[in-house]
């Protein structure tokens, strides 16, 4: 996929600070819960964009690891009794183990085979949670209790929950910022700008290529697992190759390869559904359509991308 | 009768059922590997346009009492003219860029298509008769044969062979094979090669709209009947790798009986069995069977 057009550097830590504080303070001028889907589905946009819009795998089955957390967490919690962050945990590792085999699999093959790889394999993953007992089918797992974190802090309180998630998020955030701006992260560009070089130059491109998969699953199951906390349900919803697509025009509308377009894109997906939904009911998948295709043919920088080449442009650096 | 403790008649019909999803598979795996092929392009909405197929069929019949045997020539001309407007508007766009944006724009038109189906006509799924010359069915002594069911099989085997005898033997098929190859060579001898493109894409869709006129009457005309299906027959692509038309044929039809047969000895894996197979070859040959790199 094409290179970025680069943000001042110098820029990113005050326009980060900045978003960083308006974060603290939201949950008292919006609806906490919403927000608090929006941070998931940010997490689960970032975790995708470190794969395709830093390596340039297209995983079209991230709902696989997004689901399994959910599920995983839902049960630790509920089932087995722990508290709320050995859940989160305990989805996180789900997924990266899921993340780890799907990738050693699925990188065997490049490019559209990928794509449809990691597709076929999520969709065994669904089939196999509609026939478990353990994940309840159609009904899902409902009734997750959020808990007291560590045994102390309610988290039935929407405001506790709601720092709690903007903790998590910030993390999940951190680790995926510091994997893009290390040596490692260089490396990974590298390998998308041109492989073939990569490998003459002597880096084992495919344990490279393993090690982001494996950190986007994970991040992606932590994703997922807090979703299961906050709206005290894991479903097959978020196992569906539906989910996929979500968090691929998420990341695509916002701007591939950018840091802060996936949840610009994310922000903007999940407040278009909950707008529409009353409105137009079943037209919203067509709506979704519309902007695929819309941002494939015309708009294939995305929000934050088509704003950076603005900034370049204008000479404002 | 009875093999390994199985009834004949139920291994039988198990048999066919797997036979006629093979079917399914090959011809939606054919049509995906010549898109491919020429376009570099994985059609997305490849199952959209299988489901389009079975609608016009159906809306043909209830509305306009066109009968079966009309639609199963209309529609795939209808719904494949449709693709050839998707690729001159739109696909055509793409093919400088990376290949990935063609399999990105045709997964947001099948979301487009799936859901103004869904509007329509809801999920509940209609029902389309048998015609009557093919309704009724033989009993072959061990087991009963629907003769539409052996109609389908026959129906899309010939269109298979039909589509492998026109790519492998002729002139139209030699252009077809060699814009694969090289297609800027083709275009540099003086051969129309957009023309080609647009011609293949609209036949690649028209294949996918025939088998949905095939499956109206065995299976409901449903608008998530192709997404359904479109995910198993990827599956399907990758097994058998992309490269040789007859190696899309067989293996379609090769992983439609072993699904049979699993739903006769292990009913519980049938939904997964395609993907374990995938997961096998990648481990065992990662090309695919019949893939050539």
């Amino acid at each position: 996929m094409n290179a970025p057009a680069a943000f001042p550097e110098s820029k990113m830590p005050l326009l980060l600070g900045v978003l960083f504080a308006i974060g603290l303070v939201a949950p008292y001028a919006v609806y906490p819960t919403f927000l608090m889907k929006i941070l998931c589905y940010a997490l689960f946009a970032c975790a995708f964009n470190l794969l395709l819009g830093f390596v340039g795998l297209l995983s079209f089955g991230h709902a696989a690891f997004l689901g399994t957390a959910g599920y995983v967490c839902g049960m630790v919690v509920r089932d087995i009794g722990l508290t709320p962050e050995l859940g989160i945990l305990a989805g996180t590792v789900a997924a990266g183990l899921l993340g780890w085999l799907f990738g050693w699999l699925a990188i065997k093959r490049t490019g559209i085979y990928f794509a449809m790889i990691t597709l076929a394999l999520a969709q065994m993953v669904f089939f196999l949670c509609v026939q478990i007992k353990e994940t309840g089918g159609e009904d899902g797992l409902q009734g997750v209790p959020r808990g007291h974190l560590l045994g102390v802090i309610d988290l039935s309180d929407n405001i506790a929950m709601y720092y709690l998630v903007y903790a998590i998020f910030c993390c999940g955030f951190f680790v995926i910022y510091r994997t893009i701006h290390s040596p490692f992260g260089q490396i990974l560009k590298a390998i998308r700008e041109n492989e073939p070089r990569a490998i003459s130059l002597g880096y084992d491109v495919t344990k490279f290529k393993l090690i982001a998969f494996t950190i986007s699953a994970a991040l992606a199951g932590t994703a997922g697992a807090t979703k299961t906390l906050v709206f005290q349900l894991a479903s097959l919803t978020d196992v569906h190759w539906h989910a996929s697509g979500e968090v691929v025009l998420m990341t695509l509308l916002g701007g591939l390869g950018t840091i802060l377009g996936p949840i610009v894109g994310a922000a903007t997906i999940v407040s278009l559904q909950t707008q529409l939904a009353d409105s137009v009911g079943s037209w919203v998948t067509v709506i979704m359509g519309v902007i695929f295709v819309l941002c494939v043919l015309a708009f294939r920088r995305g929000m934050v991308g088509e704003l950076q080449s603005l900034i370049k442009r204008s000479g404002v650096n | 009768m009875e093999i390994f403790g199985i009834p004949t008649a139920l291994l039988g019909s198990q048999l066919l059922v797997g036979l006629i999803n093979g079917s399914f598979y090959a011809i939606l795996s054919l049509g995906l590997a010549i898109i491919f092929g020429l376009l570099n392009i994985i059609n997305f909405c490849h199952g959209a346009q299988y489901m389009m197929g079975a609608f016009v069929a159906w809306i043909a019949l209830t509305r306009f009492g066109i009968n079966y045997w009309v639609a199963l020539i209309a529609a795939p001309l209808i719904v494949g003219a449709v693709g050839v407007v998707i690729e001159r508007l739109m696909l055509r766009r793409l093919y400088k860029l990376d290949h990935l944006y063609g399999l990105l724009l045709t997964f947001g038109l099948a979301l487009i298509i799936e859901g103004v189906f869904r509007d329509q006509y809801g999920i509940s799924g209609e029902s389309y008769d048998v015609p009557e010359l093919l309704s009724g069915g033989i009993n072959l002594g061990f087991m009963f044969l629907p003769i539409y069911r052996a109609w389908i099989i026959v129906a899309s085997l010939t269109v298979c062979f039909g589509t492998w005898y026109m790519i492998e033997r002729t002139k139209l098929g030699a252009y077809l094979r060699a814009g694969t190859e090289n297609s800027q060579m083709v275009q540099a001898l003086g051969i129309n090669v957009p023309l080609l493109i647009t011609f293949t894409y609209g036949y690649g869709v028209a294949l996918a709209a025939f088998a949905g006129v095939l499956a109206a009457p065995v299976f409901q005309v449903n608008p998530l009947m192709g997404s359904n299906l479109i995910i198993v027959v990827f599956a399907v692509v990758v097994i058998g790798g992309m490269g040789s038309i007859m190696g899309s044929i067989l293996t379609g039809l090769g992983l439609g009986l072993i699904e049979g047969l699993t739903k006769v000895f292990y009913p519980e894996a049938s939904s997964v069995i395609v993907f374990v197979i995938m997961v096998i070859v990648l481990l065992v040959r990662p090309a695919g069977l019949f893939g050539k790199t």
